[in-house]
């Protein structure tokens, strides 16, 4: 049976998502953060990490955006095979529900139309939209705004299959010491390994969009992600990158098929502002 | 150690404050970040002055979310550092005494901040709802053509930083980090 949508179902739920995810934080990352207190060691370490408790109250209570950086809004959609969509272009009506929720919820437009000749949108339009065909008839959007202090901090490396896991250890953890204090620790990890050059920053990218708290449901991938955070969490980065003992939050691997060849590792760091918001429609 | 500090900054204000100091900053601070600082040079280069006094001045790499009705600002936190570290030493050297941003500096940079008795500080990134209501006041001061990017003249009070590179350049950044790091 075919079902339709209206896209203009679509434009309203990705306005509100927008709004939404700026102001509240998913559960999973909340609880993070308020774990990391307990955790921390470092006493401005544990001080820094009191404050983003009271700049998430704030920012709940007043609606005042968690960080002003309300990001580029990164958009996975997942449409159902027996979907059909009614009313104007699907990824129109997903710019005008970005154009709206920025517009609307107070957001910062942080997107410039070419990135040499830099001319703000004004509307912090287009958004980066991934698109999947799935089973079924609904639609699964999730919402992701990226801010770039984190995500300049992100990188590929295109290892050889030699490299093997101590290289995709080492990759993550260059990529975590190199971004430091500038991607605002504490941070969420995002790592795709496998695929392709594209297919990996894309699996990093999801990554991130998973649940901090779960884990990976392959056995060597998820011992990988405990190892990974304990590392990382020893690199005395801390909150703010001013010393400590929680740099992470979380380590994400999600893997892919790859090439004889090649072995492309790619870490998409998030700052503590982690936003993911999912709706099905 | 806690301090309170009023702008402007002078050399003396910033010989007292140490790399990992906690700092509440009240007075008048400038916002700035990537395209209004393009634009600084470009002024200086015709060979004209600022909108504004640079002389012990404090500048924030920031740019805020839009204010909500009745707001002076919306969310206002620390933008990273590193992209202004092409022009920070050139303002330091004609008086601006004091950055506050997140994130690493270059050695160019570092050099400038001891040679001016200058100073940076880090305020928390990603808290820029806790920040906004440090801020009581916002004005433009030039480029509202840059949206975001505008310069503003806002009034704090005990707005809360870290001294992160002191006035003879110690490094919190390194330090700190040392501290913490386990072999």
């Amino acid at each position: 049976m075919i079902r339709t949508i209206a896209t203009e179902e679509i434009t309203k739920n990705i306005r509100e998502m927008c709004i939404e995810a700026n102001h509240y934080l998913s559960k999973d990352m909340e609880q993070a953060l308020k774990n990391a207190v307990d955790i921390e060691q470092a006493d401005l370490g544990k001080k820094i990490l009191c404050q983003l408790q009271e700049n998430l109250t704030i920012a709940r209570e007043d609606m005042i955006p968690i960080c002003q950086d309300t990001g580029m809004a990164v958009i996975f959609i997942e449409v159902g095979q027996d979907v059909h969509f009614e009313g104007m272009l699907l990824e129109d009506a997903i710019n005008e529900g970005v154009r709206q929720g920025y517009l609307d919820g107070f957001l910062r437009k942080s997107v410039v139309g070419d990135p040499i000749v830099r001319e703000n949108t004004k509307d912090n339009t287009p958004a980066v939209i991934h698109y999947s065909i799935v089973k079924g008839d609904q639609v699964k959007l999730i919402l992701a705004p990226k801010g770039f202090g984190s995500e300049n901090m992100s990188r590929v490396f295109m290892l050889k299959p030699a490299d093997g896991i101590e290289g995709v250890k080492e990759a993550i953890l260059n990529a975590v010491k190199d971004a430091g204090p500038n991607a605002c620790p504490p941070m969420v990890v995002g790592v795709g390994v496998g695929g392709t050059f594209e297919k990996c920053a894309l699996l990093a990218k999801q990554a991130l969009t998973r649940s901090v708290q779960e884990r990976s449901q392959i056995p060597y991938v998820k011992e990988l992600e405990e190892e990974m955070l304990d590392k990382i969490n020893s690199l005395g980065i801390g909150p703010g990158g001013l010393g400590g003992t929680v740099t992470a939050l979380a380590v994400n691997i999600n893997t892919y098929p790859t090439h004889i060849a090649g072995l492309p590792v790619a870490v998409n760091i998030c700052c503590h502002v982690n936003r993911h918001v999912v709706r099905e429609i | 150690m806690e301090k309170h500090i009023t702008t402007p900054i002078t050399a003396e204000v910033t010989r007292d404050l140490h790399a990992g100091d906690y700092v509440y900053i009240s007075g008048i601070i400038y916002v700035a970040r990537d395209a209004a600082h393009k634009r600084f040079m470009e002024t200086l280069d015709q060979g004209d002055k600022l909108s504004f006094s640079l002389e012990d001045s404090v500048i924030y790499y920031m740019g805020p979310s839009p204010a909500r009705e009745g707001r002076p600002i919306g969310s206002a936190g620390p933008t990273t550092a590193s992209r202004m570290d092409k022009y920070a030493p050139r303002l330091l050297d004609l008086g601006q005494k004091a950055m506050i941003g997140k994130g690493r500096r270059t050695q160019e940079v570092i050099d400038a901040i001891v040679r001016n008795q200058a100073v940076y500080f880090a305020a928390v990134g990603g808290a820029g709802a806790l920040l906004s209501k440090c801020i009581k006041k916002s004005e433009l001061v030039c480029y509202g053509d840059l949206g975001a990017e505008a310069v503003l003249k806002l009034e704090v009070e005990n707005f809360p930083v870290i001294v992160v590179i002191d006035s003879e350049g110690n490094n919190l950044y390194e330090t700190a980090v040392m501290e913490y790091a386990k072999a």
